[in-house]
């Protein structure tokens, strides 16, 4: 019965939040009580074009399993246009990391408004379920940086 | 190495009853730099504070971690605290375990091992963590409304009381909003004109006050303190300075068929007007769309009785640009269309007709002088027909989702109006519930039912016909549990209300946040409801929510509130989380000035020393006062010479790290 | 009796795909029906009714037989009840109920033919249940 529990996939996912909106929207999530799995943690950046797609890339060498950037709508930011930057690149990010192997599903960019708790907890179980239905990537882990 | 301290907090039971709060500080233990750790029952107590403070001098702690509610809560208590024990403010950092974890899982051993994972990404981050000093920057000393309604005339008029200069932006000819169409106001019956009108002329004589009627903002710039706006002065063909506002051009203009909007198109005016006798300014102005000059160039009747020569027809959209320390949003609201509800009639039937018409028909200076009248036969209704809640509290996509909260009190005062002058007259009102959470609200509604003989029908309105040229409202009497078929005179739609359609485009302006129906988002719903979370732009009246009128008003006096602390400083402390460019590695591509929003990137060519290096280089520099720290220009940097202070291309990667170790 | 009547409930509720929850009780849908008059209970009623369990009266009413169809209430529901989907489902029910005894249990292995399909009697059953 043990041995079973342990096979159990439970994905790590890193969530690239910005301060002012997807931030929010997870914390709205949170007071009003909506539920979603553990597997993801939020990094906090000021604003979706905070997020260098080295970083997303460092996710997956440290054995991520999953990364979404969350920004405010477009029109929305908080910086007039940062989230388009945002969108650019990560277009730009995930056509490579198809070339490079890693699954499409792995990577997500989603607009979550600071209003949106419920958007925000069910794009993350979404994201989350897609995960884990492909399972361990182990495409660009470094295995240097597993102790 | 940094000696780092972390604080768990329980909330209470909100975080403790979930995690295992004295798992999570132990945890920390096994962290490299972690000198101390303990949890308390509420950090950002008195008693919480003085803990950590005490434990910064006990073991000379040079960074903490709070593990807590969101930053978004309390990160500026723990800032001060830590400046308060002598550390650098800005060696805090914050780990979400309440919104991000013990109140989204159920299950401890869950939310423990996830709460230690965000313990340690903090950790991570302020091992890197580097003291930081927030710049300054000067603050205009001028106010900037947009609205001329009652929320933007409190606002304006509260802030020039406190000595500031405040412009009004309002994009129809007059101040005076909706407020303006009304009759009366409930609970206590005061005439709308009588209370509104004294307000608008205090407006127009304040000397720290100018009102930019007939205009609209036409783009804005800068951030909290220094904003820059361009506001368009659209052509009113009237020279405002000039114009007296006699009137004698409206007698005499023959352009008399467009409707008149004043009014709800119940009549209609002249094609040169003033939208109301009260107006303010009380000038004239063209509507191009049925002048007859401006559309076949003959006529200029009004251009040669006008003794003051104010008519100009050759003016053009003019746009001034003006610089604001605040922005107050009072874009207001406006009542739903309802071309989707077609089971109602109102575009087939004129008698059926909405509350803000009524309103006008109640209104001595309305279409009918006050008098109740229906408008297909301008004859007296005896039965009059008041359905609630069209198009509020609904899920479909014709209705909006929320309450519109004024109409059950307004379609009482209607119904108690209407019964006070006309006492023969058979008033129904079809209703879901009647809510009324307001000081003497529910009396208000009590005496319309007991004292005056309202009939209210528990029940929703399913159809209004015509049948032989009487109309007809078929709806259900649930507690009677009959369907009812009811003759009417007039039908009285409590039409749900929207914010303006111009509210979107001003908040994307404003880079101010909105909620799914368009209504301006506050800072915090309870602790900052007259704040957009973006600095410097503070809410007034409807736009942020459906208001009455003694609601507006302490809403608009807090913004003003607001804006007058801002004001009141001569320079604001600026967020030290802004870009740096390291001169050793930029290689002067100007990369980062292109994507940059606020253009605080500028070249400078001046000596670089570094380690074997010393020579006259081209290299970016951050002005840090315009900076706004969104990181744009980092990731574009080809060479990582661009950062951003405080959240660091390195620390972001150590939380990275964190989380997937 | 009442585990019996919650089994049904959740039964018309599967067939429905509606959600009575979301009802407020505002009264639209009766307001707007054109059977009203026929109808033992209301098109506010099924809703309400179906939502609190209490089927056992819809059943035994002939109530849903006088439903038109024209799905007027689910057209101007306001929050998306579907009153009509609703009254289709008990209309379902009760015919899927009818002569629900005509046959034992214990009766049914002397009656099987053996040349019978294996497959007509699942799909016999399946189409037939309660």
């Amino acid at each position: 019965m043990q041995v079973e529990e342990s096979k159990e996939f439970k994905p790590t996912i890193v969530a690239f939040c910005c301060n002012w909106c997807s931030y929010a929207g997870a914390d709205l999530a949170g007071s009003s009580r909506i539920s979603y799995p553990a597997d993801v943690k939020i990094v906090r950046v000021p604003c979706s074009c905070r997020v260098n797609p080295l970083f997303i890339l460092r996710a997956f060498e440290r054995g991520a399993d999953g990364v979404i950037l969350c920004g405010c709508h477009p029109g929305d930011c908080h910086y007039s246009t940062g989230n388009y930057y945002a969108r650019r690149r990560m277009t730009m990010l995930f056509s490579m990391l198809d070339y490079m192997g890693i699954e499409r599903e792995r990577t997500r960019v989603e607009w979550v408004s600071a209003a949106e708790g419920a958007k925000f907890a069910a794009t993350m179980k979404d994201f989350i379920e897609t995960v884990t239905k492909l399972g361990e990537n182990r495409k660009l882990r470094d295995l240097r940086c597993k102790e | 190495m940094q000696k780092i301290g972390v604080f768990v907090c329980w909330c209470g039971s909100n975080i403790a009853a979930t995690v295992d709060v004295k798992a999570v500080a132990e945890s920390a233990y096994d962290i490299p730099g972690v000198v101390y750790a303990t949890n308390y029952q509420y950090m950002c107590s008195e008693n919480g504070q003085s803990l950590i403070k005490n434990a910064v001098k006990e073991y000379g702690l040079t960074g903490i971690v709070v593990a807590s509610c969101s930053p978004r809560m309390h990160e500026a208590t723990f800032r001060k605290t830590a400046q308060a024990a002598g550390l650098n403010p800005y060696m805090v950092e914050i780990a979400n375990i309440r919104e991000q974890c013990s109140w989204v899982h159920k299950d401890m051993d869950t939310a423990t091992a996830k709460a230690k994972v965000l313990l340690r990404t903090a950790v991570s981050k302020l091992t890197l963590d580097q003291p930081l000093t927030a710049g300054t920057s000067p603050v205009t000393k001028r106010a900037l409304v947009i609205g001329g309604g009652i929320a933007g005339i409190q606002t304006a008029l509260d802030i020039a009381d406190a000595g500031y200069k405040v412009d009004i932006v309002e994009k129809k000819p007059t101040i005076g909003g909706k407020m303006a169409q009304l009759d009366k106001t409930f609970p206590t019956l005061d005439c709308a004109a009588c209370i509104l009108t004294p307000k608008m002329v205090d407006v127009s004589a304040n000397e720290n006050i100018n009102i930019y009627s007939y205009s609209e903002v036409e783009s804005v710039s800068g951030f909290v303190g220094n904003f820059d706006v361009k506001i368009r002065r659209k052509a009113r063909y009237v020279k405002e300075d000039l114009c007296t506002g006699c009137g004698s051009c409206m007698a005499k203009c023959p352009s008399k068929k467009a409707l008149n909007e004043f009014n709800m198109g119940l009549n209609t005016r002249t094609a040169i007007y003033i939208p109301f006798a009260q107006a303010i300014p009380n000038v004239a102005v063209i509507d191009p769309q049925s002048c007859i000059k401006l559309k076949t160039g003959k006529c200029g009747l009004c251009q040669k009785i006008c003794e003051a020569k104010a008519i100009d027809y050759e003016q053009k959209d003019e746009i001034i640009e003006e610089k604001y320390g605040a922005i107050v949003a009072a874009t207001g609201y406006n009542p739903i269309k309802l071309d989707k509800f077609g089971e109602l009639g109102y575009d087939l039937y004129p008698d059926v007709i909405t509350s803000l018409e009524y309103e006008r028909l109640m209104n001595a200076a309305g279409p009918t002088k006050g008098h109740v009248l229906r408008p297909s036969d301008g004859k007296e209704p005896k039965r009059i027909i008041f359905v609630q809640c069209v198009g509020s509290r609904g899920q479909s996509c014709r209705d909006k989702s929320y309450c519109s909260k004024i109409c059950c009190m307004y379609t009482a005062k209607h119904a108690m109006m209407t019964k006070d002058h006309y006492p023969d007259t058979d008033v129904k009102v079809f209703y879901i519930d009647v809510r009324t959470p307001g000081k003497n609200f529910d009396e208000f509604y009590r005496r319309a039912v007991e004292e005056y003989g309202v009939e209210y029908i528990k029940g929703q309105v399913g159809k209004i016909y015509e049948e032989d040229g009487q109309l007809k409202v078929q709806g259900s009497d649930l507690l009677a549990n009959k369907q009812l078929t009811l003759d009417a005179d007039l039908v009285v739609l409590a039409v749900a209300i929207e914010p303006d359609e111009t509210a979107r485009k001003v908040a994307t302006m404003l880079t101010a946040s909105m909620d799914t129906n368009d209504f301006f988002t506050e800072a915090h719903a309870k602790l900052r409801p007259v704040e957009s979370p973006t600095a410097g732009v503070f809410l007034s009246g409807v736009c942020q929510g459906p208001k009455d009128v003694p609601e507006t008003v302490s809403q608009a006096s807090a913004a003003a509130a607001k804006v007058i602390g801002l004001l009141s400083k001569d320079e604001l402390t600026g967020n030290p989380c802004v870009a740096h460019a390291d001169p050793l590695l930029c290689n002067g591509c100007s990369q980062c000035a292109n994507v940059c929003p606020y253009g605080a990137i500028t070249y400078v060519e001046e000596e670089v020393r570094g380690v074997g290096v010393r020579e006259v280089r081209r290299f970016a520099r951050v002005n840090e006062a315009v900076c706004q720290g969104c990181g744009a220009c980092t990731v574009t940097c080809p060479s990582g010479a661009m950062d951003l202070k405080g959240f660091t291309n390195r620390q972001i990667m150590a939380e990275v790290d964190a989380i997937c170790k | 009796m009442a585990e019996n009547y919650k089994e049904i409930t959740s039964e018309i509720l599967r067939i429905s795909g509606a959600n009575p929850t979301k009802c407020m009780q505002c009264g639209k849908c009766s307001g707007t029906c054109p059977a009203y008059s026929a109808m033992e209970y209301h098109p506010h009623q099924f809703a309400y009714l179906i939502r609190s369990g209490n089927v056992e009266e819809l059943l035994k009413s002939d109530a849903s037989l006088y439903c038109l169809s024209c799905f007027a209430c689910s057209e101007r529901c306001p929050r998306g009840v579907q009153p009509a989907k609703l009254i289709e489902a008990v209309r379902l029910q009760i015919l899927r109920e009818q002569d629900g005894d005509a046959i034992k249990p214990e009766d049914i292995p002397c009656l099987l033919d053996e040349n019978l399909p294996q497959q007509a009697l699942v799909s016999a059953f399946r189409k037939y249940r309660k």
